[in-house]
């Protein structure tokens, strides 16, 4: 049953993460609300692993996903339902539909999609960076306003994205920093 | 029969050398068909890559799939994808398997908190990016936020966000008069 589940949830991810560049996150993170497979952290870890690892991104992560809740074989069929729609849908517009991409109502659409797909990019991060960054937990319980602030989290947040944005080089390099600094400060 | 295998073997390779997908495997897949083996041109490469990127799933699996089929049809495209993905399944398996004994090892743990934030880093680039490749204009913005609020706020579904913006794009650029001009040139590309 839960490989039926598995299959037909990431089959969704394939065939509605539209745009590249992660967009197949909005959609995990929203599995991770309905079934509770993972948390937030574990997704995050995960992220840093695929994109520490070979292969793209949205596969490593079907995988991880679907071997921490079912095993081998969990992993195997959500990564295949992820790549199924793909084989469906190209070899249907690579037989019949070669200027797909060219259509008026494609281009058309991703003047809608583009920005859509950032915005659903960021609400995912915001989403998961609650328990890194911003303690809501704490906000309830008691009203300082600096304790929901995470101070050290914060400053490394600021100093990773300027390094991003400065230097461009390959997420493993930040991903590697990160941890060296997370050892040395007891993150 | 022995092309399959060989398609096959290429996008293993493709799939064990690529870190990230996407635009980083269009100068492998370069390499092997293209320098290699003639079977393509690079600007092949680049229409499927094209059309990989407006098509719904991983842009890597789209291209790969593109590229089997129209090298050997059904049976290539199924050959070039299970090959792209097979060094993930198995590279992820195992790191899988090891990851939750690793997790109670407390330099680990430090380690993994001070990653988890970088990824966020990582991802807001990423919105900045995708940002960048809109068009930037006020009604592009509007979305962007509407976008954040119905799931962050209102956990509509992104399914509904991205259907709902692919019909929103389309109404926009009939609005433009931008859609008359698209269909213009798309029928003039045809002839």
């Amino acid at each position: 049953m839960i490989y039926i589940i598995l299959f037909l949830e990431f089959f969704k991810v394939g065939l509605f993460a539209l745009g590249g560049g992660l967009a197949a996150l909005p959609f995990l993170q929203e599995l991770i609300v309905k079934y509770g497979w993972i948390t937030s952290e574990e997704l995050l870890n995960m992220i840093a692993v695929s994109e520490s690892t070979p292969g793209a991104i949205g596969i490593n992560t079907a995988t991880f996903i679907g071997y921490n809740t079912a095993g081998i074989m969990g992993g195997v069929i959500a990564t295949i339902g992820l790549a199924a729609p793909s084989i469906i849908i190209i070899s249907i517009i690579a037989h019949y539909f070669k200027e797909f991409n060219n259509h008026p109502l494609v281009k058309s659409a991703f003047v809608g999609i583009r920005p859509a797909v950032a915005g659903l990019i960021a609400s995912a991060a915001f989403q998961l960076s609650r328990g890194q960054i911003f303690h809501f937990d704490k906000l309830n319980t008691d009203l300082e306003i600096l304790s929901f602030l995470d101070l050290k989290g914060i400053i490394l947040l600021l100093l990773i994205f300027l390094a991003i944005r400065k230097f461009k080089k390959h997420p493993i390099i930040y991903i590697l920093a990160s941890a060296l600094i997370g050892i040395v400060f007891k993150f | 029969m022995k092309e399959i295998f060989k398609i096959f073997f290429i996008f293993f390779k493709i799939g064990l050398f690529t870190f990230g997908g996407g635009y980083a495997m269009l100068p492998i897949i370069k390499r092997e068909l293209v320098d290699n083996l003639n079977w393509i041109t690079e600007s092949d490469i680049l229409d499927y890559y094209a059309i990989g990127q407006s098509t719904p799933g991983i842009i890597a699996v789209n291209t790969a799939t593109m590229t089997g089929y129209n090298l050997k049809g059904i049976k290539g495209a199924l050959a070039a994808t299970s090959g792209f993905i097979m060094p993930s399944l198995i590279i992820i398996t195992i790191i899988a398997s090891y990851f939750s004994r690793f997790q109670e090892i407390e330099l680990f743990q430090h380690a993994f908190s001070a990653i988890q934030i970088a990824v966020v880093a990582l991802i807001i680039d990423i919105v900045i990016k995708m940002w960048n490749k809109s068009d930037k204009s006020k009604i592009s913005l509007l979305i962007f936020v509407l976008a954040f609020i119905l799931l962050a706020l209102l956990r509509v579904s992104p399914v509904f966000v991205i259907l709902a913006s692919a019909i929103s794009g389309i109404i926009i650029q009939r609005f433009r008069g931008e859609f008359k001009k698209s269909v213009k040139e798309y029928k003039n590309n045809k002839n």
